[in-house]
């Protein structure tokens, strides 16, 4: 069932990602280039998603399980601490150097685009470097449902 | 600010926005999971046992996006211009980045503020401001 959920959650964020021209790297830019010829569209991205999100997560909140009867694992952590605002200011870079963040990086790898391919695998060993720096310093990992 | 009329897509963008809202919402209230990339990524290359397959399950359907939308022709293949030092220096960043941030654009930005999360909300205006800046320098100081 979870599965199938996921696959199916997959394909509407995918979906959602290509109609909103997020894949396209050059929209994302747009948006940030403040200075230059400015390009709204990813903040009625945002718009959009949160309009819907924000009943979603409302109904969420007030409930302890899943409609598939797993627990609710919503993210506990509460503090603006050194890891959140480094990792967000370094995140933030490598979004902006190619205009691709991990959903639509994916996505593009689904378009048989090679460059995506390897924007996607140097991203996998970014993430596996953060558990070798990390996870020589720190002896556990935090609890399941932690990550944002 | 002069705004990109020729580009700007309102209504696609809100229309786009409005489904990653929804597979969000579905995935957080069917499963009880947060609909974030970087963590679903990160929970797929460093698994834990049990909570992997799911995973693979929302990438599978992440990839297979665009083939599905090109039975209706209407999906356009993407166009990535930056060069192949940058596109990997770009890649380490958002690994490492996201991964010490617990969240990205999805995480962060779409369920985070959805959730009225002070965490998410810092983050998203961190991520943004320093998007913003590395644009500027790559596009107004070092060219």
């Amino acid at each position: 069932m979870r599965n199938i959920l996921s696959l199916a959650v997959g394909l509407v964020f995918g979906i959602g990602l290509c109609v909103s021209g997020m894949t396209e790297p050059a929209k994302v830019l747009g948006f940030l280039d403040l200075a230059g010829l400015w390009d709204p569209s990813l903040a009625f991205v945002m718009g959009g998603a949160i309009a819907i999100g924000l009943v979603a997560f409302s109904f969420a909140k007030r409930r302890t399980a899943a409609l598939n009867g797993e627990p609710m694992q919503m993210p506990t952590a509460r503090a603006i601490d050194r890891p959140l605002v480094v990792g967000s200011l370094i995140f933030g870079i490598g979004w902006s150097l190619a205009g691709i963040c991990p959903g639509p990086g994916v996505v593009n790898v689904g378009f048989l685009n090679p460059r995506a391919l390897v924007f996607v695998a140097a991203m996998a060993i970014g993430m596996l470097a953060y558990k070798l720096v990390i996870g020589l310093r720190l002896p556990a990992a935090g609890p399941i449902g932690q990550d944002a | 600010m002069t705004l990109d009329w020729a580009h700007f897509t309102p209504w696609a963008s809100l229309s786009g926005g409005l489904l990653i809202g929804l597979a969000a919402g579905i995935l957080i209230l069917g499963a009880g999971r947060i609909m974030g990339a970087a963590g679903i990524l990160g929970g797929a290359v460093d698994p834990r046992p049990g909570d992997v397959g799911w995973r693979l399950w929302l990438i599978a359907g992440l990839l297979l996006a665009p083939s599905l939308l090109m039975l209706f022709s209407v999906a356009r293949a993407p166009l990535i211009e930056t060069s192949w030092p940058a596109l990997i220096l770009a890649g380490l960043l958002v690994g490492f980045g996201t991964r010490l941030a617990s969240g990205c654009t999805s995480g962060h930005g779409v369920c985070g503020l959805s959730r009225l999360s002070p965490r998410s909300i810092a983050a998203t205006a961190l991520f943004m401001l320093s998007g913003f800046a590395t644009v500027f320098v790559v596009r107004h100081v070092l060219s």
